[in-house]
């Protein structure tokens, strides 16, 4: 039965039948209408953030400890365009979200109208879908589908942005039974011969890597994995956004490749003859040089988006299909063939790189390290704590110091690179799952960008931990000043060892703030903030700034030039 | 680098052309036309595409296509297996006399005057693209004073229509 109200009941109604209970947002003049029955609603709890970027990450934090669908609210025009950061970035990392802004009446679009921007054609090139409702009542099939779009197939952000007169003017309320979608259905399920075909070349090769993604990830895939991995002994390197799909511990993980990626993980994948791609997009930062990237090695390209296969590189066996079930595919296919599998020698080559490039850094004299303290945190938090980077030098000594057991306990801008991620994502990530420890590791360069939702998560009693790896700079560009620009140090310094004063900042935003500057007051400052759970706790890391991330590889060249410290490249043609 | 014609089906919704042509720029594919219209089922519109690309990125563009939510199908038109025509309208001079020679174009090539003033006459071509250029080029040393093209509407020769054939003509599995 269809009932009576207004469209902006609609939409309170609407979200609650797609299961939402919390929004992140702020509100202005296009949205009010959708504020005033959010007030009353007993499952949508709405947490009111101070910038509308916060929101966005929030809701993308939220999405990935949760399991569920973000949810960000912005108004018209600014409030809109502030959204834009997140959805870009849950665009470029696959992470379900969705993006509730009001527009100005309809009667007023296209008139310049106060605070009016177009914010669904701004927002056309970096969502999965979005759409402009000026009939309110489109809202409940409007909002049933970007729900089903954002968390079905590949997962990625939606937009819906309704004018304020669809919100205000009365209407009726159905919840449509069923999704009609007739351009959109995503192939979850292997084709059974590629499957097959994959099962062949794995049997053959004889330096197979498991090159694993954020598509493990999202498709929570992990057990299959392990599973895969251990039946037939084959290597995994785990990108960057798949940090924790595939255990740390495990003898098998090579670590992460690409840029800053681990000497056997990288060298594996060049002198690789089968890439067993699964969830992964062969992005820049992992190939390298794309025509000098993994020469030897034959393809196996998984993907649950069909555009991701072949558009690097060329896949000799493309499968399209959700992981999780592609790995069950995979696991069928071989069980019962270990021993057909024969790569004894490419362990020896693999176990000799990991012995001779072990995880380490440069210590420093007299001045404390950032690697150590990141060390120290994942340490004393353990693996199950979940940590959210920002990103630079802390984000890559995050994913190389830590060492992850579990998927979903690693969250940071992968493809977009988003500074200022860490806070406002942390922040989302532990109203997703409240009982975690939830550890932002951040920069003094991110925080500054993001850090007023503090006062968020103070007012609304969400106590996340802040690691502030603060080396006064904006580290990573400062390395590449360092390395590439001849020391010439333009712009990087930020003198954040005085201003602001962030123990007094985190105070005055009702957390805790502490200090460290040396290696003894790391575990005691870390002890501390463990305990502290009434509050948000800021921790002031004061690190030197001349550390430096390795191992690198310059970007646009060869993976082949991987250093692992300056001017010290590995021989690995002395295994060959 | 060769030229595919891509006929689209679309839902027929506000944006959807924006969607597809920004698309195309942002991917940093070129299109050489593009004609769109309404078909027999009003929910649905029907693009014609041609672009200039080679293989594999045609692969691309048709899978990064296929991922908008409003495109129903894709299939590739090939020129052997397909009626492609576009449509010129071209204002020549006709001064000094040469109007008869003019006309006796538009008679060879089967095309008609929709306008006459007195230095110029306005011819209305249909055909493929070959014979139009192939028309434009004869026309070229009398002046041509305005040139107006039509993208190319292509439909595939057969009995079947785009809606019978099968969904990933353009492969969408990979």
């Amino acid at each position: 039965m269809a009932e009576h109200m207004t469209g902006a009941a609609s939409l309170i109604k609407s979200l609650e039948h797609a299961g939402v209970d919390t929004v992140f947002g702020i509100p202005g003049g296009a949205i009010l209408p959708a504020y005033d029955p959010l007030m009353d609603s007993d499952q949508v709890r709405h947490i009111l953030v101070r910038h509308e970027q916060g929101a966005g990450h929030a809701a993308e934090g939220y999405a990935q400890t949760s399991g569920k669908v973000g949810v960000c609210m912005a108004t018209s025009g600014p409030g809109a365009t502030n959204l834009v950061t997140p959805i870009a970035d849950a665009y470029m990392d696959s992470v379900p979200i969705v993006a509730i802004t009001g527009q100005v009446p309809s009667t007023a679009i296209g008139t310049d109208a106060f605070q009016e921007a177009d914010i669904s054609g701004i927002t056309m090139p970096i969502v999965k879908h979005n759409y402009l409702v000026t009939d309110p009542a489109e809202i409940p099939r409007v909002i049933a589908e970007a729900f089903h779009l954002a968390g079905t197939g590949r997962p990625g952000p939606v937009l819906v942005d309704i004018s304020k007169d669809a919100l205000a003017a009365q209407t009726t309320f159905e919840w449509p039974d069923a999704i009609d979608l007739p351009g959109y259905r995503p192939t979850t399920a292997p084709h059974g011969k590629q499957i097959k075909e994959a099962a062949k070349m794995i049997v053959k090769a004889k330096r197979p890597v498991l090159y694993v993604g954020g598509g493990i990830v999202r498709s929570g895939a992990s057990q299959e994995l392990l599973t895969l991995a251990e039946l037939t002994g084959i290597p995994v390197v785990t990108t960057l956004m798949a940090r924790g799909a595939f255990p740390d511990s495990h003898p098998q993980n090579l670590g992460m490749p690409g840029m800053h990626g681990t000497v056997p993980a990288v060298g594996a994948l060049q002198k690789s003859d089968l890439l067993i791609a699964l969830g992964t997009r062969f992005d820049d930062r992992v190939t390298g040089k794309l025509d000098s990237f993994a020469p030897y090695a034959k393809v196996i390209h998984a993907d649950i988006d069909p555009a991701e296969i072949g558009k690097n590189r060329h896949a000799d066996v493309p499968i399209v299909g959700d992981a999780k079930a592609t790995i069950a595919g995979l696991i069928a296919a071989l069980s019962g063939r270990k021993d057909d599998i024969d790569i004894a020698d490419w362990w020896e080559i693999l176990n000799g790189w990991k012995k001779r490039f072990p995880r380490g850094y440069e210590e420093h004299p007299d001045a404390l390290e950032p690697q150590y303290v990141i060390e120290r945190l994942g340490h004393i938090a353990g693996p199950d704590a979940i940590y959210c980077a920002g990103v630079g030098q802390h984000q890559m000594w995050a994913s190389q110091f830590i060492d992850y057991e579990k998927p979903g306990h690693w969250l940071n801008s992968g493809g977009l690179g988003t500074m200022g991620y860490a806070v406002p994502a942390a922040m989302g990530a532990k109203v997703g799952n409240p009982d975690a420890v939830v550890w932002a590791i951040d920069g003094d360069g991110c925080f500054q960008m993001t850090n007023q939702e503090l006062a968020t998560c103070a007012i609304n009693n969400i106590p996340i931990k802040v690691a502030l790896i603060n080396n006064s700079s904006l580290g990573m560009v400062r390395q590449w000043q360092t390395l590439f620009y001849d020391k010439r140090y333009s712009n990087t310094d930020l003198q954040s060892h005085q201003f602001p004063d962030f123990v007094k900042l985190a105070e005055a935003y009702g957390c805790y703030g502490l200090r460290a500057s040396s290696r003894e007051e790391v575990d005691v400052v870390i002890e501390k903030a463990m305990a502290l759970n009434d509050a948000p706790v800021v921790i002031d890391f004061q690190v030197h700034r001349d550390a430096m991330v390795w191992p690198m590889v310059p970007a646009g060249t060869s993976n082949d030039l991987i250093t692992t410290a300056r001017d010290l490249a590995p021989a690995w043609e002395r295994e060959d | 680098m060769t030229r595919h014609t891509l006929s689209v089906l679309v839902e027929n919704k506000p944006g959807v052309l924006a969607r597809i042509s920004g698309l195309f720029s942002r991917r940093g594919f070129n299109i050489e036309s593009l004609a769109v219209g309404p078909t027999e089922n009003p929910e649905v519109s029907r693009m014609t595409i041609v672009i200039n690309v080679d293989r594999l990125p045609l692969e691309q563009v048709t899978k990064q296509l296929n991922k908008l939510i409003n495109v129903l199908k894709i299939v590739e038109l090939d020129d052997e297996h397909s009626v492609q025509r576009e449509l010129v309208l071209v204002k020549v001079k006709t001064d000094k006399g040469m109007r008869s020679n003019v006309l006796e174009i538009v008679t060879l090539f089967r095309a008609k005057v929709v306008d006459v003033a007195p230095e110029t006459v306005t011819i209305e071509a249909t055909g493929s693209r070959d014979k139009l250029e192939a028309l434009l080029r004869v026309l070229e040393p009398y002046g041509i004073k305005e040139l107006v093209q039509s993208g190319v509407v292509a439909v595939g020769r057969g009995g079947k229509s785009i809606a019978d054939r099968s969904l990933r003509s353009v492969d969408r599995s990979a």
